[in-house]
């Protein structure tokens, strides 16, 4: 009933590429030409021909995907096939150039396909990898619920810093304000907490100190509650410390989720570009290849 | 004393005004009251621009006032310029508190003291009922309302919402964006309100947006004209009382059911059941002499119908013998019948058909009404085993076969005045069985919700029906082979039981002294071990539970209990052995059953996991799904290509929420349609626009007036209200040049606020070729859909299925 795209009706696709690989292994070792192995010979012709429909197929998995009303087969089957399929390509363009790989347009078209190949690679186990753990993290939440109660928290710990003294009010203002979570791709994907607070320093100035999970500030408010004698004053910081406790635990989890949903995006923003290119370089070598003839 | 009018009307919505114009044409004498300030209250309170549309549309409006689809203000505006042109006589603020009396002399009692007396009351108060009033000092006073139809005409405001329902929660939360808000909650916390509505308060109130009094009540309300806000709202609070000044006071503390203030006029209902409609007679008379009732008060839940009833009503009270505007249609609807005139064929049929023979003459027409009349040809399919069609059969002339499928052979004659298709009515579930047209045949088919109407509110038709469902129900499922005539004793003692979500049919260790049948919505099994509840089983609607103790004749081994509201047929274990004694294969049959059992029980109990699981989608409302969209955790990468596929083949507006929803051991249960057996959302929809066809789908068609009862109905917050964008995006400008909206995104072009909303939902996309989009779109496989038949199956493995 409920299959990965690895096992997908019994990994027929898997057979399929398997089928096209040990074809074409097979066709290449019989193979008896003057020259060595290369594009030239009617071998390399027909793998080079396969080769380039499998690439112009592969493409057009990106418009089927967003063909929704189309009944040509589960998307799912279609993701299958191009991952398995996509593989023997490996094969395929690597038999059809005889390994006579240099400096030149030819080798680029490959090296592109390969990057593509392996971006996919790196697709596949992210697909299979992160959804679970995704999943774990966020229980039943959502990323904008769990946005949602950060800032809930963020309002409660002003609302009770109000009325706090001046040097507390000032910490939590400033390590709610400048918290952080997302970033641009390369920050979203390392997940490191860049968030910042300004604390007093001993001789009256200010410091920009980093706070990665709040513990900076929860530290501060926990050496001043020591300073303190003041009843309520301890009372107000026993408050903040826990709210900053259950933010640093959202936190952490919104953090990891931003962390896992970017490893399992960004790729595809390799990929795309990468096949793109590809496409764009085989035309260059075709043409090439029937100009030099 | 005032003269005695000729007529008064009372309830000046879409059907009382009708009457009143009516009755100023005609020029009798009358009056018009009317309990709230200006005249349709329920229209008032539509919200603000809303379409109100003009269903159905085949029914010709017959009326002295206009009415035309358009929005709630052209109507209004429109109703009000016919009111002051036709010269009714109308009395605003005047809620009518007591009838008394019959033709010719009526006392109607007013709220200011004052009474009318009028030789004819037309009763067309609408099922909305009034606003509860706060019933403290100072409620007359104009900072009080009632209602919020705009909250963005306040600003700066210091405001008080009283209640803690959902139409307090929104009121509250849509006004404290620009003023100063505080919300009145008689207890300590917001239980009556929608989850989203709670969280939404709660936030709220957290953040000190909203400032909430709990267990506090209004005392009174004082002008203060000395101060900056115009008065001040006392409140009766644990720590005293509390002053809070106010420019205005919103107080949302429900509504008082009509019901109670009909029957102190004397009008009898048929049952007890909420759904209940006052009998009435094929003039719209009550069992008060010279009482009328008319509109949605009568069970006419739309304006066109509300509408011409005022009209008709008047001229019966007159005496003139006006046909009903909707004559032509029934005409059209015999024209192939050899009965006579509409009223000989209605007549006709009531008396060939034991079942409807004793409703009285203006039920059936409307049942006929939303009938149709077929004659299908000797041979014809008339529903197939396992459809999901739920429609109700009367057989006028001819007969039919039934049979299960291919043994179609086997089949039973049905004859001439019998009927037939209950049993998935009652149930929600697929067909049990194959019918066949004969010769001659002609066939009444009754949608369900004509049928459950009639149900509610027709005793006899309950009884006739209940019993034949008893009947075919124990034949079908015990003792297929044994005659009805030999059954009729265990029928007899069989009983209807009912029970509440969550309800214990029977708990372990007690004696075993019943079976059920279960009749509509299902069970869980459990079994206590090691101290803990663990589900064993889900049984669904049409199996049944219990057998076990009885064959044993011993204690009860597991706990039953109803996943969702269930109904089930109960046979004592004397009857029982009666059954045992007449089917000679049954008690094999039993134990082989028993046996089967055992297995799956040890099964599941070696994995705990499963329980859980199905405890899990139970909750879910699984209990009651015919079909639902699950999606594997392990496998979604959160693409969102369901719901943009959904999208893309629904005119721009995704029918699932993937996010949204609970996920429990890598299941998530996104916010979509489960189509339930029992659809909640098909009970109160007043065009009839909600239906469910052959293959299981609930679907809204266009009928659709945008009311949003199907919203609020539907227990899993599936539905939502939205303007269709049939502009389909065009996929090689987007991709080359990037141009236009991308496949599956929302629509660029902001609508028109005039254009209608109807309401979205699900449709299991029955119009695709391929079916479910958002499976098809899914490409890592985590979407699927499911049926309880599949359940089993999804459990086994615990998770990973
Ligand atoms: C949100 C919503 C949207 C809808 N949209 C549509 C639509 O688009 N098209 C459509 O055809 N139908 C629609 N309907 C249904 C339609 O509103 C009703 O069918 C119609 O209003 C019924 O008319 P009525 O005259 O019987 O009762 P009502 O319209 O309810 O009128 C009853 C009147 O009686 C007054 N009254 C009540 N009690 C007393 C008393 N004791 N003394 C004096 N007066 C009293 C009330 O104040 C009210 O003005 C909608 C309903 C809702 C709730
Ligand atoms: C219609 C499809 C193709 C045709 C007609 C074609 C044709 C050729 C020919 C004639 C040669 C030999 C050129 C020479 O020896 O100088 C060649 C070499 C080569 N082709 Fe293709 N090819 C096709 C597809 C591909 C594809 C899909 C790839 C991989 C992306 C590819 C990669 C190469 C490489 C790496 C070489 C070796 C270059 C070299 O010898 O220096 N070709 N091709
Ligand atoms: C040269 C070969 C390949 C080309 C040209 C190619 C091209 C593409 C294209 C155009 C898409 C559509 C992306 C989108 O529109 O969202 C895509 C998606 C994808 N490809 Fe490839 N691909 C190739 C090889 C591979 C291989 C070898 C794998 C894996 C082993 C792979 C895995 C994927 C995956 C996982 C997706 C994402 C599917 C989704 O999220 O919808 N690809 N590829
Ligand atoms: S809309 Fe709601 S009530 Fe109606 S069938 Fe779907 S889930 Fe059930
Ligand atoms: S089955 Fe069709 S209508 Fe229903 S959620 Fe999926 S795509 Fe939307
Ligand atoms: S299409 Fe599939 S993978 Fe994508 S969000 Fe929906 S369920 Fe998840």
């Amino acid at each position: 009933m409920h299959e990965s795209i690895l096992v997908y009706r019994r990994r027929r696709y898997l057979w399929a590429a398997l089928g096209l690989a040990a074809l074409s292994l097979l066709a290449y070792a019989l193979h008896r030409t003057p020259e060595p192995p290369n594009g030239g010979t009617w071998l390399g012709y027909t793998l080079g021909t396969i080769g380039a429909l499998l690439i112009v197929w592969l493409t057009v998995f990106g418009i089927r995907k967003r063909r929704y009303h189309s009944a040509a087969g589960k998307v799912e089957g279609w993701l299958s096939a191009h991952v398995y399929l996509g593989t023997a390509l490996l094969v395929v363009a690597s038999l059809h150039a005889g390994f006579q790989f240099g400096w030149n347009v030819h080798t680029l078209a490959y090296g592109l396909m390969c990057a593509t190949i392996f971006s996919g690679f790196y697709g596949v186990y992210a697909y299979l990898h992160y959804p679970r753990l995704v999943s774990r993290n966020r229980g039943n939440l959502t990323l904008e619920q769990m946005l949602d109660n950060v800032a809930t928290i963020d309002n409660q710990c002003l609302r009770i810093a109000k009325n706090a003294p001046d040097d507390i009010r000032e910490v939590v203002t400033s390590a709610v304000n400048r918290t952080q979570v997302g970033g641009n791709t390369f920050q979203q994907l390392s997940g490191r907490d860049r968030s910042r607070v300004v604390l007093p320093s001993g001789d009256g100035s200010h410091r920009l100190r980093r706070n990665p999970d709040q513990e900076r500030a929860i530290e501060w408010l926990a050496e001043r509650l020591s300073r303190t004698s003041d009843g309520e004053v301890s009372a107000t910081i026993n408050e903040l410390e826990r709210l900053l406790a259950s933010k640093k635990m959202m936190l952490k989890k919104v953090r990891a989720d931003v962390r896992m949903q970017a490893r399992l995006q960004f790729w595809l923003y390799l990929h795309i570009p990468l096949a793109v290119t590809l496409i764009a370089a085989l035309l260059v070598h075709i043409v090439a290849v029937f100009l030099y003839w | 004393m005032a003269e005695t009018l000729k007529v008064a009307v009372i309830g000046a919505g879409p059907a009382g005004i009708s009457a009143a114009a009516r009755a100023a044409a005609t020029g009798i004498s009358h009056v018009l009251l009317e309990s709230s300030p200006a005249h349709a209250q329920t229209i008032q309170r539509y919200q603000k621009g809303k379409h109100v549309m003009a269903e159905p549309g085949v029914l010709p409006l017959r009326s002295d006032v206009g009415f035309e689809a358009g929005t709630r203000e052209n109507v209004l505006s429109a109703w009000q310029e016919a009111l002051n042109a036709s010269g009714v006589s109308v009395r605003y603020s005047a809620e009518t508190i007591s009838i008394e009396g019959q033709r010719p002399e009526f006392r109607i009692g007013l709220n200011d003291g004052s009474s009318v007396s009028a030789e004819n009351v037309v009763l067309s108060i609408g099922v909305q009922g009034n606003p509860r009033k706060l019933g403290v000092p100072g409620e007359q006073t104009p900072w009080v309302q009632y209602t919020l139809d705009d909250p963005d005409e306040y600003q700066g405001e210091s405001i008080v919402v009283i209640g803690a329902g959902d139409a307090a929660i929104e009121n509250a939360v849509a006004l404290c964006g620009h003023n100063t808000v505080y919300i009145v909650n008689r207890k300590d916390e917001f239980a009556r309100a929608k989850d989203g509505n709670l969280a939404q308060i709660t936030r709220a109130i957290e953040e000190d947006r909203i400032r909430c009094f709990y267990r506090s009540n209004a005392a009174r309300i004082e002008e203060t004209p000395a101060a900056e806000r115009p008065a001040r709202l006392v409140l009766n609070t644990d720590e005293g009382e509390a002053s809070v000044p106010v420019n205005r006071v919103i107080a949302r503390i429900g509504a008082i059911p009509q019901r109670r203030f009909v029957e102190s006029c004397g009008v009898a209902y048929p049952s007890d059941k909420p759904t209940a409609i006052p009998q009435l007679s094929a003039r719209y008379e009550s069992n008060v002499p010279g009482l009328y009732i008319i509109g949605a008060l009568g069970g006419y839940p739309l304006i066109k119908q509300a509408m011409n009833q005022g009209y008709e009503v008047v001229e019966y009270i007159l005496g003139n013998d006006i046909g009903p505007a909707d004559e032509p249609l029934l005409e059209k609807k015999f024209r192939g019948l050899s009965y006579g005139s509409v009223s000989e064929s209605l007549a006709a049929m009531q008396k060939r058909i034991p079942l409807f023979g004793p409703l009285n003459a203006l039920v059936f027409r409307e049942l006929m009404l939303d009938s149709e009349v077929t004659t299908p040809a000797p041979g014809e399919t008339v529903f197939m085993l396992n459809d999901y069609t739920d429609s109700f059969f009367t057989i006028l002339d001819g007969t039919v076969l039934v049979g299960r499928g291919a043994a179609q052979d086997a089949a039973l004659p049905l004859a001439a005045g019998q009927f037939f298709g209950e049993m998935s009515l009652i149930s929600g579930r697929r067909r049990t069985a194959t019918v066949v047209a004969g010769e001659n045949c002609v066939l009444i088919e009754s949608p369900r919700r004509t049928i459950k109407k009639l149900l509610a509110s027709n005793d006899h038709a309950r009884r006739t029906i209940d019993n034949a469902f008893m009947l075919r129900a124990i034949q079908s499922s015990f003792a297929p082979d044994v005659p009805a005539a030999e059954l009729m004793d265990v029928v007899e003692a069989a009983r209807l039981n009912e029970y509440k979500a969550g309800t214990v049919l029977f708990a372990e260790g007690d004696e075993a002294d019943s079976l059920h049948l279960i009749r509509s919505g299902s069970v869980s099994v459990s079994r206590n071990i090691g101290g803990r509840d663990i589900v064993t089983a889900y049984v669904p609607a049409g199996k049944y539970v219990g057998e076990m103790g009885l064959i044993g004749n011993t204690r009860r081994t597991a706990t039953v209990t109803a996943t969702v509201k269930t109904a089930t047929i109960s046979l004592d274990s004397q009857s029982f052995n009666r059954l045992l004694d007449k089917a000679p294969t049954l008690r094999e049959r039993m134990q082989r059953r028993i046996q089967q059992r055992i297995v799956e029980n040890t099964q599941m109990e070696a994995q705990p996991e499963s329980g859980d699981l199905i405890s899990f989608l139970m909750q879910q409302g699984l209990g009651e799904a015919t079909d639902v969209l699950l999606i594997d955790s392990s496998l979604c990468v959160g693409c969102d290509n369901c719901e943009k596929a959904c999208a893309e083949t629904h005119n721009g507006t995704s029918r699932l929420d993937r996010e949204a929803g609970p996920t429990y051991a890598m299941v998530h249960v996104p916010t979509s349609c489960r189509h339930c057996e029992d659809p909640h959302c098909m009970t109160d929809c007043p065009p009839d626009a909600i239906h469910r066809n052959a293959n299981g789908e609930v679907f809204i068609d266009d009928s659709c007036i945008g009311c949003e009862n199907c919203m609020h109905n539907c227990p899993y917050g599936v539905i939502h209200m939205a303007v269709d964008d049939p502009v389909p995006p065009r996929f090689w400008q987007w991709l080359l040049f990037g141009a236009g909206r991308a496949p599956g995104m929302e629509s660029l072009a902001k609508p028109d606020p005039s254009t209608p909303k109807k309401a979205v939902k699900c449709d299991m996309c029955k119009d695709l070729d391929g079916g479910p989009a958002c499976v098809r779109a899914c490409p890592t496989g985590a979407a699927l859909r499911v049926s309880p038949e599949q359940f089993a199956g999804l459990v086994h493995g615990g998770g990973d299925f």
